[in-house]
């Protein structure tokens, strides 16, 4: 089932926590809200579930528009970050809830829960109490919960936010398994970009109320809309630079037109160049432009840490993050075994060449 | 729970504990064994007393009056939560500091506010007149002042339960269907049982324990207006010892009652 956001605004107080924002999820689609914590996502999904109501804006579930509607009647499944289950009823009244509510006939009720429970690998838990249950558990069980009355949508507000790492990786793996064998269309907000690649089939990006970006994982990250996009995703360079003849030059590091995007601003126009730390390369050279500073294995990956001579010159406008005046620090990855990284170690110079940069000119409106 | 990692007890803790149980007994035990005593040496004077009409009048109105008090309470104590807390409004900060006048309020100053309303030239009395009805030296306003004074108490316990637990589990329930009233009923009420006991035990003891409001409201009419406290009163005015010990103990025999009800319901 399709639903359509269009112009959602949300102002509390002084503060517009959600600014005209319009998206669309087709039937079927796992979409991701993401975004830095206090950007408006949450807020975006509880209007969508009619637990806050709009300013302004239209909410349309599956052609029917719902904004007008109370939140038990748009059959919305809704999980919260902290689980909010039901404290005093065992697991199986909680699932069954939904369902007893409308008065679904008892039998009914009871084979629901028993699928329910068997998907959510929780067979007998059903007689247990919520605080018996371990954080996971818990989850899985408001999940069951908001699946039993068969919703039209599924909504998630920071689904693992509330669980340990390692619990979390499992339960981002299944819910994609299970978004995979039930087809609910679903969207959940989370500020973790790993869990919103890993699971979404579309990431939308959030940021101060506004919509950044929708697209797909790849495209959010190779072809970033906006430079809050480019620079929020992935471990990412920002050098401060200069454009001439076609290249952007940062000290004595330049970047060529075949690692640029085609419309490069003017001469002599201030950018910012925002590159991956994947699409650097680096090699022992000494007469490079770089020394390196630090090396660290981080299991498959080398992560090398550099400063970059003559560049980070604060005149040409606001600095990247780090930049001194001996120069701007940079990094890259590399795999374990690379043969990139013979003769790299602390101190060494080194050559750096960027295969693929995006470029934003500085001070200019986003 | 975590009787792993308790101390043990230093010097200084206890002579803190001995000092201590020196003033609760000094406070608490030494006045109640000598009521026990003294009920003791004279029981069948207390029982006679106690099962006059006068006694058993009091009583009863007593009772009557710290039901009544418990079941509007209730009704009002868990709306009144609900709207303070789940609500965002205008006058909401001066209606959560309205509702604590109760307890700064000198009980005796209530009554005379009542009499000033309801008494002989009160500003309602014509109303009431021509209704036919006596508020002032009859029971309505004992209900009424007691009323007043337990007013706080459910309201406070509910309202402090349901900040605590949040409205989360009420706006899943929203989202799976249901409505107000089955949200309330399946979901916030089982949350708020414990404050809504709380609350019901300390209204109960409040109830039964009024005398400022309900003697300057009811005037301690035997058969009428008399409830246990005010028994108490009349009965050492008139030197009636055994009455008044036997009422006094069974007061505090009620109390204690309802204070280890309490305790087992925590647990």
């Amino acid at each position: 089932m399709g639903i359509r956001v269009q112009n959602l605004v949300k102002q509390f107080g002084p503060l517009r926590v959600v600014d005209d924002v319009s998206f669309e999820v087709r039937p079927g689609e796992l979409v991701a809200l993401l975004g830095p914590s206090g950007g408006g996502k949450s807020t975006v999904l509880r209007m969508i579930a009619g637990l806050e109501t709009a300013d302004s804006g239209q909410v349309w579930l599956d052609g029917e528009r719902v904004d007008h509607l109370h939140a038990r009647d748009r059959q919305v499944g809704f999980v919260f970050q902290h689980y909010a289950l039901f404290r005093h009823m065992t697991v199986a009244d909680n699932i069954a809830f939904g369902l007893s509510v409308r008065d679904v006939p008892a039998a009914e009720q009871r084979a629901r829960v028993a699928a329910l429970l068997d998907v959510m690998g929780l067979r007998g838990l059903g007689d247990r109490m919520p605080a018996q249950l371990s954080g996971g558990q818990r989850q899985r069980v408001a999940l069951a919960r908001a699946l039993a009355p068969r919703p039209k949508l599924l909504l998630l507000d920071e689904p693992f936010g509330a669980v340990d790492a390692k619990v979390r990786e499992e339960l981002r793996r299944w819910l994609r398994a299970l978004h995979d064998e039930v087809h609910t269309t679903s969207i959940f907000v989370t500020h973790d970009q790993e869990e919103a690649f890993a699971i979404a089939d579309r990431v939308m990006i959030i940021s101060a109320g506004r919509l950044e970006q929708a697209g797909s994982p790849v495209e959010i990250l190779d072809e970033p809309a906006t430079e809050f996009v480019a620079r929020f995703v992935g471990d990412v360079n920002v050098l401060t630079g200069t454009v001439r003849d076609g290249s952007v030059h940062v000290g004595r590091l330049s970047a060529g037109p075949g690692a640029l995007p085609q419309d490069l601003p003017p001469d002599s126009t201030a950018v910012h160049m925002v590159v991956r730390a994947y699409d650097l390369k680096f090699w022992r050279d000494d007469s490079g432009p770089a020394t390196v500073r630090r090396v660290m294995t981080l299991g498959d990956r080398v992560r090398v840490e550099a400063l970059l001579d003559g560049a980070g010159d604060p005149g040409a406008g606001s600095p990247g993050a780090g930049e001194t005046a001996e120069g701007a620090p940079i990094f890259a990855q590399f795999p374990r075994r690379s043969s990139l990284l013979s003769g790299i170690e602390a101190g060494s110079r080194i050559a750096v060449e960027i295969t693929r940069a995006r470029v934003w000119p500085i001070g200019a409106a986003r | 729970m975590h009787s792993a990692r308790r101390r043990r007890p230093t010097g200084a803790a206890r002579v803190i504990f001995v000092l201590l149980c020196g003033w609760l007994t000094l406070l608490l035990l030494v006045p109640l064994a000598a009521l026990v005593v003294t009920v003791a040496r004279s029981f069948s004077a207390v029982v006679a007393a106690l099962t006059a009409a006068e006694a058993l009048d009091a009583l009863l109105l007593s009772v009557s009056v710290a039901v009544a008090c418990i079941v509007l309470n209730g009704i009002f104590g868990v709306t009144g939560a609900l709207v303070l807390i789940r609500h965002r409004f205008r006058a909401r900060r001066l209606l959560d500091a309205l509702v604590d006048l109760p307890l700064a309020l000198s009980p005796v100053m209530t009554g005379l506010g009542f009499l000033l309303l309801y008494g002989r030239s009160g500003a309602l009395r014509p109303l009431l007149d021509a209704a036919g009805v006596q508020v002032a030296f009859a029971w309505p306003s004992v209900l009424l002042a007691t009323l007043f004074v337990t007013l706080p108490f459910t309201l406070r316990e509910v309202a402090l339960v349901l900040e605590e637990i949040g409205d989360s589990a009420e706006q899943a329930a929203a989202t799976l269907g249901a409505t107000a009233w089955q949200t309330f009923w399946r979901v916030t009420l089982p949350d708020i049982r414990g404050g809504l006991v709380v609350g019901t035990t300390l209204t109960a003891a409040r109830a039964l324990g009024e005398f400022g409001a309900v003697l300057v409201v009811g005037g301690s009419v035997a058969n009428r207006t008399q409830t246990a406290t005010t028994f108490i009163h009349a009965a050492i005015e008139e030197r009636q010892e055994a009455a008044a010990y036997g009422m006094a103990l069974l007061l505090a025999a009620t109390a204690i009652g309802l204070l280890f009800l309490l305790q087992r319901d925590r647990k």
